[in-house]
């Protein structure tokens, strides 16, 4: 393959994940992932995998859960509505304790809502979405570059934690091309002896459940699922500060979001006015230290989502609400533009936004 | 030691069971058990459970096995065969499962000609969660949610799961069988065997629909229960090959 | 001569084996297991044909049948 070559988001993933030696993957159409699924449908044939499109959204993730719980790299990807369908699906995967990949291209809701980019499934990503106590270990590219390195990183984190993972994109990076290498990208395997592959020389069966009617011994599952859940907040918060170390203002933004707050930093920075930009990449586990951290020494911060407001729950838990955290939104599919937010940057440290 | 003329095959575990006194998902169990056992392939297949009485159905079979979500079984033995082409995959299903949420899986299931092996058991109502009207009940039936007897003008009929999925394509065996009497017994248990040898064949999908007793939900003794099963069921769902291209 | 052994902590007494035997040579026990159930006996053995009808009658593999 080429040095470096030009890619939609939606297939950087689906070649990243035939990269990290996923060879099956169930999904259905819907907009605006159906690249990816299409993408799948020629590359896993190509690599005598297999590729199958499912009835519903429904039989996919139970296809994932099947094919997971057999001990095998697999994926599936949705859009919003059909994210929703996934979830008892997904509980199912995270009470069993099986690695597997969900991606999430999102799109403006709730209901049918729209087909343009939308942030607003980051309560259902993280905060649960399926029923129970789980997490999922979520992750937020920003780039074409990081939906292909993050899905490595979600198979390889998948599979050491046993836990489902979800790639949590938007339209706008699911469409948007970018050049990307697939070189030097690190893919870990591990060991699956629970795995459901037929007895074989074993004398006992393995068994994948998450019916425990005990209420001891279920218990006793929801703390090993929440020890887990501990070391996986220990070892895995990913983020990205920039300019913060003396930002009076920082700005809080994920995926396509970031980018333009990226660059509403730089027209701000331009200024001389001292803005940051705080980009968590892992959603679970927030990067909470790493913001209480940006908190001692920032005036105030500006969280900026495709949603009406969402992350802000977790960046005010993060800082314990020592700081004030103002909010910039655009839904329903519309975008702000970088010049938006900068006026909005010059508006609040005008008033010295909340000092 | 004495030579049994019959024992427990070594595909069942020698546990006691969940089952209320004379149900007869024990009786089915034994015999995929020993369809396994004469086939020889116990270590090589892998059963999925579903939601319903037989949920626990996982340690009852001697080999490795997947709780699905209710009605999930044909897409989580989807995955399973996908994944290990070569082993045997079977799902475990009861009304519910397979003919109320789960038939969007169990007819694409079949449409795709999915290696895998379905057994089906249809008692005509819903046993786990206490005697609710299924979509395999009979008209005029007593239900816990069919309080007056089911009224087709409102809840419609039942579903005659094995005439539709054998308009499939993909589906290359199936049969509808019953196990309230020895005779009916021995064919159930031919049924399963060839249902097993469609899939190590490679042919594609094939389904045994299992006409069972319920006895606590029919309100009736295990024994008054296979009467009521032969008077009641087997006119509303007739015993019958309806699909068999096996060879094909 | 066959003979049918009752693992009589299994037995549910749902008398499947009971209507299913064509000696008739099934009773129900008058005693308890610890379940609870009167477990199904064969105390005239000797009639026993070997069929295994009765076995197979049995959702609970209670019976088996020695030769």
């Amino acid at each position: 393959m080429a040095e470096k070559i030009l890619m939609k988001g939606n297939e950087a993933i689906g070649e990243a994940a035939v990269v990290a030696g996923c060879r099956h993957y169930f999904g259905y159409p819907i907009t605006p992932q159906s690249e990816l699924i299409e993408y799948m449908a020629k590359r896993l044939l190509q690599v005598d995998g297999t590729f199958l499109q499912a009835e519903s959204e429904v039989a996919a993730i139970n296809m994932v859960y099947g094919a997971a719980g057999a001990g095998v790299r697999v994926m599936t990807s949705s859009s919003s509505p059909g994210v929703s369908l996934k979830q008892e699906g997904i509980s199912y995967i995270a009470a069993a304790e099986l690695p597997c990949v969900i991606v999430n291209i999102m799109r403006g809701g709730p209901g049918l809502g729209g087909i343009q980019p939308g942030q607003a499934d980051y309560f259902q990503a993280t905060k649960g979405g399926g029923h129970g106590d789980y997490h999922l270990i979520v992750v937020a590219p920003n780039s074409v570059q990081e939906m292909a390195e993050l899905t490595v990183y979600s198979f390889n984190v998948a599979d050491q934690y046993s836990n489902p993972v979800m790639l949590l994109g938007d339209g706008a990076l699911g469409q948007m091309m970018e050049p990307v290498s697939f070189h030097d990208m690190k893919v870990t395997t591990v060991e699956k002896p629970w795995a459901t592959t037929g007895m074989g020389e074993r004398d006992k069966p393995n068994i994948i459940n998450t019916l425990e009617l005990k209420p001891e011994m279920l218990e006793e599952a929801n703390n090993r699922l929440q020890r887990k859940y501990a070391a996986i907040q220990e070892h895995e918060m990913r983020w990205e500060e920039i300019n913060t170390e003396d930002a009076e203002l920082v700005l809080v933004a994920y995926g396509i979001a970031s980018r333009i707050a990226f660059t509403a930093m730089e027209m701000a920075r331009a200024a001389g006015l001292k803005v940051g930009l705080f980009r968590p990449i892992t959603l679970w586990p927030f990067p909470k230290s790493a913001l209480a951290n940006v908190a001692k020494t920032a005036n105030a911060f500006l969280d900026i989502e495709l949603s009406t407001g969402q992350m802000i729950e977790d960046v005010n838990l993060a800082i314990k609400c020592s700081k004030p955290v103002h909010f910039f939104g655009r839904t329903g599919g519309m975008m702000m533009s970088p010049n938006d937010i900068y006026e909005k940057i010059v508006a609040l440290l005008e008033t010295k936004g909340g000092k | 030691m004495a030579e049994k003329l019959f024992a427990r095959p070594e595909s069942l575990t020698d546990v006691d069971t969940h089952y209320c006194p004379g149900c007869q998902h024990g009786i089915i169990h034994r015999l995929v058990a020993e369809v396994i056992d004469e086939l020889g392939i116990r270590k090589k297949t892998i059963g999925v459970v579903p939601v319903g009485c037989s949920v626990l159905a996982y340690n009852y079979f001697n080999l490795d096995t997947q709780q699905a979500a209710h009605g999930r079984a044909p897409a989580v033995a989807t995955g399973v065969k996908r994944a290990h082409p070569d082993k045997v995959v079977f799902t475990y299903q009861g009304d519910g499962d397979a003919a109320a949420i789960g038939t969007g899986e169990i007819v694409h299931a079949a449409a795709r000609g999915e290696k895998i092996t379905a057994i089906f058991v249809n008692n005509a109502i819903y046993g786990m969660t206490g005697g609710q009207l299924a979509p395999t009940s009979l008209v005029d039936q007593v239900t816990a949610t069919s309080p007056y007897g089911r009224q087709a003008s409102s809840a419609g009929f039942p579903i005659r799961l094995s005439e539709m999925l054998a308009t499939l394509d993909g589906a290359k065996y199936i049969a509808r069988v019953s196990v309230n009497d020895p005779a009916n017994m021995a064919k159930a248990k031919k049924a399963i065997r060839t249902a097993f040898e469609v899939q190590l064949r490679g042919e594609g999908f094939a389904m045994v629909e299992i006409l069972a007793t319920c006895p606590t939900n029919w309100g009736k003794s295990p024994v008054e229960a296979k009467t009521w099963l032969k008077e009641n069921m087997l006119p509303q769902f007739p015993l019958n090959t309806f699909k068999d291209v096996q060879g094909g | 001569m066959p003979k049918p052994v009752f693992r009589e902590e299994r037995c549910k007494g749902c008398e499947l084996c009971r209507d299913a035997c064509p000696q008739k040579i099934i009773v129900m026990s008058q005693t308890f297991n610890s379940k609870g159930y009167q477990p199904a006996t064969c105390p005239d053995n000797l009639k026993c044909t070997g069929c295994t009808l009765c076995a197979r009658a049995c959702p609970d593999v209670v019976i088996e049948i020695h030769k």
